[in-house]
């Protein structure tokens, strides 16, 4: 399997506070995998580090084992990697259709083969009653869709996805989540930020988990839950003690709790 | 000419000085408006204009005295500034950064060419009993009106100075410009305080307007000349530092009296635009600044 | 493909103002539009990196100072026909722009800020202009009339009609093909979110810098045409800020990112102006209502003209 994105060893520091501490993950070519962790855990700070939106005190970044350390954010998008914004950024006064077709002119640049590749995306992503809809009109689902889709119509390699299920009801959810994979199926690598956990478990093949900066656990979603560390960044300090200490009536319940509560 | 430059230098140092003053206290008025409004007040040299024009006129046509003028055209001023904000600007901009600009930037227009209109293109100065009277410092001789203006306008620094900072209307100010939603739980009327922050922005152009009338001149277009000017000091000082105004105005000043003598007349002028470039490039936070 | 009813009247409209001047004899008229022509072009020029990209410069004069100075020196000082003179001329105001572009832009300065520096560039190249011995300092350079197309001036009122005429159609062109390509998309991407932009793979650097010198370029040759419509160039002319803010405000009344715009604020601005002057015999009432104007669009109607007619019709447009 292919190494598509590693970071090594990225650091970065705001004044006195520590963001990122020594971070290294992998993210293998054809896979989904997540980035979780609690809130202020310097997650989005690790992305815009990736994605070169922000610069790292140490470390680097290899994409298909060029190094990306240091490049602007359009010329990593050249190299096949783009983000999302946590809080969307829609192009406000333009449609829904023109929003995606800016992703679509990094391949071409002719407007109707933009127009079409657009389309077709957007038919992807179940967008295309939103067409000539203005971007600023959409809900909050329309925007994540459609931060999704622009991201989409470049063709990338790497998918760079940062909390895309933010504010989004179950079945906005469900629906997210199938078309991640359909576009896992089309060839394209995801590396998520997410908080809902019930999304992570049903997508990651891989999760890494980010406590003030530190990645304290990497593994399958299933060993991540289990693992005491995570659970202690979430319930706080103690707390997985506490669990093994309890009768496994009450543990299996605090279990559950953990899984479905976390969003 | 070497010697001549050398020997001028401490007169235009402290030319500098005295017109830096106030150069400062338009400063003052545009880093307030800023530091609390968060906007850029395109219409400062315009309005500094018509303050001059207000001093102009009540001399003229009254017979007072553009240093005792203060007293009128401060307050009046304020009022202008508080009404202009209040009913037409906070109104119109909608809240967007560009189009505060813009509008200010209309309103510097209709002044500017309301001015042509009544008033006619022709300079006007005033000339005091003591316009052309001096005190000699030993190596220098300075001007009294540009003395009286100096220390007068260090006196209304400091009088701004103490409002901003003992009086409830200061503090409020100052609670505005630091926490806007929460300046308003806690039932602070911020629309009110934004006008009343212009109005105090433009009550120190009434007062600079009143100082600066007795040692140079207003036309329609003076005002154009202290846009840059005012600008180039905010952001050398420091956008939202008063500390920073002051320090910027004399450093400002005494830049265009110095570049002046060393460059000449017409080629001085370009420190000025030339510090503003540099100072946007390379550090737009300014000397003092925070956060721009 | 069928062409639709607004690209008929615009053909119409095209061909109503080159058979005009064969109409009309007066040359006061044909003045006027010659002036709203060039109006309008200079404010497209603005509207390219303004109204598209989204970056409001308040020294658009700039350009057209420097292109003027390049092309009247050229030929009073080295005998250079205006004709070719203008591509200098054309070529200088593309480097201001790309100068000028690289210290904003490379270092990160927007909205006001950038509107206040591109400011003082301009005073800095006026106050540059009065001090130096070839541009004629403050006495300014006296052109020679002598009409011929060579030296791009005209007997008769009628020439530099077709040449403005000219110049805006050709504005109108770009601003159209900025609409349909690429660039524009991008540009126009700029201007609504940069973040979003430069993750979408937009050079954005790039593209306000080639933004700003497309600008600068169209400056430059308005300045070659005024040079020798008027005979007469000095620094307040070269680098008034008045213009820079006419250019700005025939796009914003007319409206700014669209094709149309300046061309419509031109005619709108010009007719209000000659109205007044008509009404009351005074220098600065045409200015002061300019400047009213631009309030109360920017309050009441920042898409301008063309957005309250696009909104009368009903459709988005684009």
């Amino acid at each position: 399997m292919a190494l598509l994105l590693d970071v090594k060893s990225i650091s970065k520091s705001f004044g006195g506070l520590k963001a990122v501490s020594d971070a290294s993950l992998s993210v293998d070519e054809g896979k989904i995998v997540s980035l979780i962790g609690p809130n202020g855990a310097g997650k989005t700070t690790l992305f815009a580090i990736i994605s070169g939106f922000l610069g790292a005190d140490s470390g680097r970044v290899f994409l298909n084992n060029e190094n990306i350390t240091g490049m602007k954010p359009h010329r990593i998008c050249d190299k096949g990697m783009v983000r999302t914004f946590q809080i969307t950024q829609p192009f406000a006064s333009l449609s829904t259709l023109e929003n995606i077709m800016v992703g679509a002119y990094k391949n071409t640049s002719l407007k109707a083969k933009a127009k079409q590749k657009a389309t077709e995306v957007a038919e992807l992503v179940g967008m295309t009653h939103l067409l000539n809809t203005e971007a600023n009109s959409l809900t909050v689902a329309g925007r994540k869709r459609l931060e999704l889709a622009r991201a989409l119509a470049t063709d990338p390699k790497l998918l760079l996805l940062d909390e895309v299920m933010a504010g989004l009801n179950p079945s906005e959810i469900d629906e997210i989540v199938n078309i991640i994979k359909i576009i896992r199926d089309s060839g394209v690598t995801i590396f998520l930020i997410e908080h809902v956990m019930k999304a992570v478990v049903n997508l990651s093949d891989y999760s890494y988990v980010l406590n003030d900066g530190v990645l304290i656990a990497h593994g399958t979603p299933k060993q991540i839950a289990n693992d005491p560390l995570v659970i202690e960044a979430y319930l706080g300090q103690g707390a997985a003690k506490a669990m093994t200490k309890n009768t496994p009536t009450k543990a299996k319940a605090s279990k559950t709790s953990k899984k479905g509560g976390k969003s | 000419m070497m010697s001549y430059t050398v020997s001028m230098m401490p007169a235009a140092v402290m030319n500098g000085l005295m017109y830096g003053s106030i150069y400062a206290l338009v400063a003052l008025g545009l880093t307030l408006i800023y530091g609390v409004l968060h906007i850029i007040n395109f219409a400062h040299g315009a309005l500094l204009m018509l303050a001059l024009y207000a001093a102009f006129f009540l001399y003229s046509i009254l017979g007072i005295d553009p240093y005792l003028g203060i007293l009128i055209v401060v307050p009046g001023s304020f009022i202008f500034g508080y009404v202009l904000y209040r009913f037409m600007i906070g109104k119109l901009a909608h809240g967007k950064d560009q189009n505060i600009l813009l509008i200010t930037l209309g309103l510097s227009i209709v002044f500017e060419n309301m001015a042509m209109l009544f008033f006619s293109a022709d300079q006007r100065t005033v000339n005091l009993s003591y316009s052309f009277e001096t005190v000699d410092l030993g190596f220098v001789l300075l001007s009294i009106p540009k003395l009286i203006s100096f220390f007068a306008s260090l006196v209304i620094c400091f009088l701004l100075w103490m409002l901003m900072s003992m009086t409830d209307l200061g503090k409020a100010i100052r609670a505005v410009a630091k926490e806007r939603q929460g300046a308003r739980l806690v039932g602070i009327d911020v629309d009110k305080i934004f006008a009343a922050t212009y109005g105090i922005g433009i009550a120190c152009l009434g007062a600079a307007g009143c100082l600066l009338l007795p040692i140079f001149y207003v036309d329609p277009y003076t005002g154009n000349l202290f846009v840059i000017i005012a600008f180039t000091i905010v952001v050398l000082g420091g956008m939202g530092s008063i500390v920073g105004a002051l320090i910027g105005g004399f450093i400002i000043g005494i830049t265009e009296s110095v570049g002046g003598l060393i460059l000449g007349e017409s080629l001085g002028q370009i420190g000025i635009s030339v510090i503003f470039i540099l100072i946007l490039m390379f550090r737009p936070n300014g000397l003092f600044g925070g956060k721009t | 493909m069928a062409i639709s009813i607004s690209r008929w009247v615009q053909m119409g409209l095209l061909v109503l103002a080159v058979v005009l001047p064969l109409a009309i004899q007066n040359n006061f008229y044909l003045d006027v539009l010659t002036i709203i022509f060039f109006t309008a072009y200079l404010g497209q020029s603005w509207n390219i990196l303004g109204g598209y990209a989204g970056q409001f410069s308040f020294g658009g004069v700039m350009f057209f100072g420097t292109g003027a100075y390049a092309s009247t020196i050229l030929w009073t000082t080295y005998g250079i026909p205006p004709i070719y003179g203008v591509f200098v001329a054309i070529l200088a105001g593309a480097i201001v722009g790309l100068i000028v572009g690289y210290a904003s832009f490379r270092y990160g300065l927007r909205g006001s800020y950038f509107a206040l520096i591109t400011l003082a560039f301009a005073e800095m190249l006026r106050i540059i202009a009065n001090s130096l011995e070839f541009t004629g300092g403050g006495v300014g350079i006296f052109l020679n009339f002598e009409p011929s197309i060579m030296n791009l001036q005209f007997i008769n009122a009628r020439g530099f009609y077709y040449l403005s005429l000219g110049m805006v159609v050709i504005s109108i062109i770009i601003a159209m093909w900025l609409e349909r390509s690429r660039f524009g998309a991008q540009l126009i991407a700029i201007r609504e979110n940069e973040d979003a932009a430069e993750a979408l793979g937009i050079n954005v650097l790039r593209s306000k810098i080639l933004a700003i010198m497309i600008m600068g370029g169209m400056g430059g040759a308005a300045g070659t045409f005024y040079a020798q419509k008027y005979l007469y160039l000095d620094p307040p002319i070269a680098y008034s800020i008045a213009l820079s803010v006419e250019m700005l405000l025939v796009t914003i009344v007319g409206g700014m990112g669209t094709v149309f715009g300046p061309l419509v604020g031109s005619f709108v601005l010009h007719i209000v102006t000659e109205v007044a002057k008509h009404l009351i015999e005074s220098p600065g009432l045409s200015l002061i209502v300019y400047g009213f104007i631009l309030i109360l669009i920017i309050a009441y109607l920042p898409n301008g003209l063309i957005g309250l007619f696009k909104g009368l019709s009903g459709k988005r447009g684009k």
